[in-house]
This record gives structure tokens, sequence and C-alpha cells, in this order.
């Protein structure tokens, strides 16, 4: 699941995939704003095929916290 | 009033990325117009169009700010940079709030619009793309140049249909003449080749449904059947004269008229005796003090519809009288097609180069000649000589006339 994250993330928010760990922070450490984070979220809801209501979103602000969010909504690779 | 000069230039065109390569294209005689490859046009009743290819832009503006942006977006950022960087204008010497925007667009970005239907039809509301407004509407050309460049400034976009490039030049016009900026960005852009742009202007009937390149774009022809779609942006910097001068500015052209009134007539067609596009014109000339014996050129809205040329022939006759034969008039359009939003100001730049050369370009490809329209058209070949001033004409639907007067730049 993480490999298939970085190449998700890397392509929303045009970085490299070797920089990004599991503690990587989209606002701190990627520069994202909030529409950013509203495109990796679609992006993320059509790779998973779930649903991330956007109240959801202000929790999701690292790669880890959006992998255990997509674990918990049943989602295993 | 203040004085206004041209001190850059730029373009993204059907028929080059830059203000040099779109003119070595017009002195060439190459046209752009091939069949439609954006999407598979063969049930559609119109089959040419005048496509850019080869634009990358990545070039012109970071990854990210590109991916924010609709085409039509992106064409105006890329020709604003063109035309600034040409003006040598440095904004952090500027006061910002003195450097304006006016760029329009006729349209926005239906692709925009077609794309997130799609999507809200098949998939329901809650898959469409946050971005879908912010891309989608089309002042966005304007909001983008100015974020790309700084420019705080007024920042307005004219949307008159086909008449927006002239207009958004025009206005930006007025506002440095009353002293509201020093400096505005100025020009139209427009991308709107897809399924719903053409099938659109085709079911007006407003599209040709020829497949000939050489015969399909032929304003003023006998045998002309309607537009060729074009895209592409084309803008300008307009500076106060006096600040040009200042900071040592290269001097391409004076804006020395406009005129703009309204047909108040009809939805799609120019009223029938063109008396709306004539005051224009003649308003223009009135402005820049000249007569109307002293305009020798115009570069005509010239569609290829019937109803254009027809009627801004016998506009041009109300206008100028007998004089008008006199008169060498030519459409731009013969070789770009119709860039719509961005067809004033690329024809406005084209009047400045050629003033600066001393070269009209010819009409390409008119050949048969129609009883009513019997105005030198200048057919085959380029008219070499000094040229002092130019109009350039955009009519639009709804009844939108605007004439911009363009002057070889003198000191006094």
């Amino acid at each position: 699941m993480f490999e298939k994250m970085k190449d998700i993330i890397a392509e929303q928010l045009n970085c490299e995939k070797e920089t990004i760990t599991l503690e990587t922070n989209f606002k701190d450490d990627l520069g994202a704003d909030s529409l950013d984070l509203f495109e990796l979220v679609m992006a993320l809801e059509d790779e998973y095929s779930v649903e991330i209501p956007s109240e959801d979103l202000e929790n999701l602000t690292t790669v880890k916290a959006v992998m255990d969010y997509l674990k918990n909504k049943g989602v295993e690779e | 009033m203040k004085r206004v000069v041209v001190t850059g230039m730029g373009a993204i065109t059907p028929v080059g990325l830059s203000v040099d390569e779109f003119w070595n294209s017009v002195k060439e005689k190459k046209t752009a117009f091939g069949p439609i490859t954006r999407f598979d046009a063969s049930d559609y009743r119109a089959k040419l169009a005048a496509e850019i290819k080869d634009f990358d832009a990545k070039k012109y503006m970071d990854f990210k700010a590109a991916k924010r942006m609709e085409l039509f977006s992106q064409y105006a950022v890329a020709a604003a940079k063109e035309a600034i960087e040409e003006s040598g204008l440095d904004i952090e010497k500027e006061d910002p709030y003195m450097v304006g925007c006016s760029v329009g667009s006729g349209i926005g970005s239906l692709q925009a619009m077609e794309r997130e239907y799609d999507k809200l039809q098949k998939k329901g509301p809650g898959r469409v793309n946050p971005l879908l407004v912010p891309l989608m509407i089309s002042n966005m050309a304007c909001g983008n140049v100015s974020i790309q460049f700084g420019l705080k400034g007024k920042s307005v976009n004219v949307v008159t249909a086909c008449a927006t490039g002239t207009h958004s030049i025009g206005e930006a016009f007025r506002t440095i003449q009353c002293g509201d900026a020093d400096v505005m960005v100025a020009g139209g852009t427009e991308a709107s080749i897809c399924p719903i742009g053409i099938g659109g202007f085709a079911a007006l009937t407003a599209l040709t449904g020829s497949d000939d390149p050489q015969r399909c774009s032929i304003p003023f022809d006998k045998e002309r059947s309607g537009f060729v779609m074009g895209e592409g942006a084309a803008v300008v910097v307009l500076e106060e004269l006096e600040h040009a001068k200042k900071r040592g500015a290269k001097i391409l052209a004076e804006v020395a008229g406009y005129g703009t009134t309204s047909d108040a007539y009809h939805i799609t067609s120019p009223a029938e005796d063109g008396s709306g596009a004539a005051r224009a014109m003649l308003n223009a000339v009135k402005e820049a003090g000249l007569e109307p014996e002293d305009i020798t050129y115009i570069n005509a809205h010239g569609t290829s519809t019937h109803h254009n040329d027809l009627f801004e022939t016998r506009a041009i006759k109300k206008a100028f009288g007998e004089h008008a034969y006199n008169i060498r008039v030519n459409s731009t359009k013969s070789i770009t097609g119709h860039m719509l939003g961005a067809a004033g100001a690329i024809e406005f730049i084209t009047c400045i180069k050629e003033i600066q050369e001393g070269y009209i370009h010819p009409t390409v490809g008119y050949s048969v000649p129609d009883e009513e329209l019997d105005l030198n058209y200048v057919p085959d070949k380029p008219v070499m000589g000094n040229l002092d001033y130019a109009i350039s004409n955009s009519l639009g639907f709804g009844g939108h006339n605007s004439s911009i007067l363009v002057k070889k730049y003198k000191e006094v």
C-alpha cells in the first residue's frame, strides 16, 4: 500500500517519490494547500474505491494518517 | 488625456508560438488549417480547425501552476510572459497597484465543463473536481496572468464574444488614458476546440463544412461558407508614454483611437447596413484626430461567414464613402482561423507588425470575387510601403462592435 500511495502522492503533489516517508506531512513537507489535498483525496478515493467525507480531511495530515484511515475503512493493499 | 504606447507583444497561435514565429508564418502565407485531432469529429459538420500543436505549458510556468489552469489560461500566461519580457518591465521597480491586467476570454473552459458534467452524470455530484470552477470560469485567464506576474492594479475580464480581444485592449487603453494605471497587460485568449465548442458553433452554421484546407477560411470570397475555429492567445503591454520613456522602453507603436458601439439588433447577426460598426470605426478615427481620408488600411474582422463579410464591407463603405475603395482591407483569419476571444488581440499585433515593416499581408486564399464585396481585399500579394495608421475591427455576437486605431509612433 505504501508504494502505491507514494506514486499517487508524487503525481498529485509533484514531488520526488523517494522523499516520501510515513512521517511526511503534506502541508509542511510538501507545500500542499487545501486544493492540493482535495485533489489528493479525490485520487485516493478513485484508487481505493472509498469515500472520504470532507470533515475527515483535517485529520489526514501525514502519509501514515492516511494509511491508517484507509485501513480502518477496510482497504488492505 | 494621457498618450498610450505599446512596449511588448506576445502570441501563442496556430501558426507560431511567439510573435516572431507567427509573423514569419504570415509572411510565408503559412496557414494552420487541418483536420480536427483533439477528438473524433467524424460525425460533426465541421471537419477542420486551426489547432495549436506542440504547446508545452511547463515551458512558461511551474508544473503546479499549469495543473491548475485550463488551456485558455495557459495560453494567456504564455503570451503574457513573452510580452512582459519584451517590454523589459520590472515589476519590482513599479508600484504594482499601477500595473493592471485586462486579458479576456470569450468562453472560458468548455472542456472542464464537459469533463466534469460527464463525471457528474456517471458517478454523481461527489465526484466533481473541486477545481472545476476556478479552472473553468472565463475570468481566470486574467486572474492567472495577474497572479503569475504580480500585477496588482485593475484586473478585468471583458467578455464580448468575438470582440473580446479588441475590447480588452481598448478598455486597457482607456484605463491608462484616464490615469488609473501606468501599465496594462492586455489581450485575449481562447481554447474551445472541443466537442461542445465545435458542436455549438456548427449548429449555428457559423463554421464552414469545407474539408479543403486551401478553401476553408476564405474571408470576402464568394465561396466562403463559415469560419474555421482557431485558438490561442495574444497579449500586449500598453504603457503611458512618459512612463515608457522614463524607463527607456522600446516603443513599438501608439494606440491613438478606440471606438465601440452596439448594433442593438440581433443576437448573432451584425446590423445589415453596417451602421454600428461604421460608427465604431469613425469614433476611433475622430479620437485619433484624423480624417477618414487618412485611413489607408483596415484589418477587418473578416470571419469568412456570409453575413459578417457582407455587412462589414457595407460598414466600411458607410464609414468611408468613396474613399473605401482606396483602403486596403485584409483578414488575418485567412491564416489563423478565428481565434474568437483572442482574435482582436492577434489582429492588433498584426497591425503593429505591418506598420513597423510597411507590409500589409494578403488575404490568403481569396480567389473568387463576390459582386457586392468590391473593396480591395489584398488578394495574392502583400502591399509594401510606408504605413502610418491601421484600424483593427472586431464584431461579436450580441452586436458588439469595436475598432482600435494603431499609429506609427512619432515623438510629436
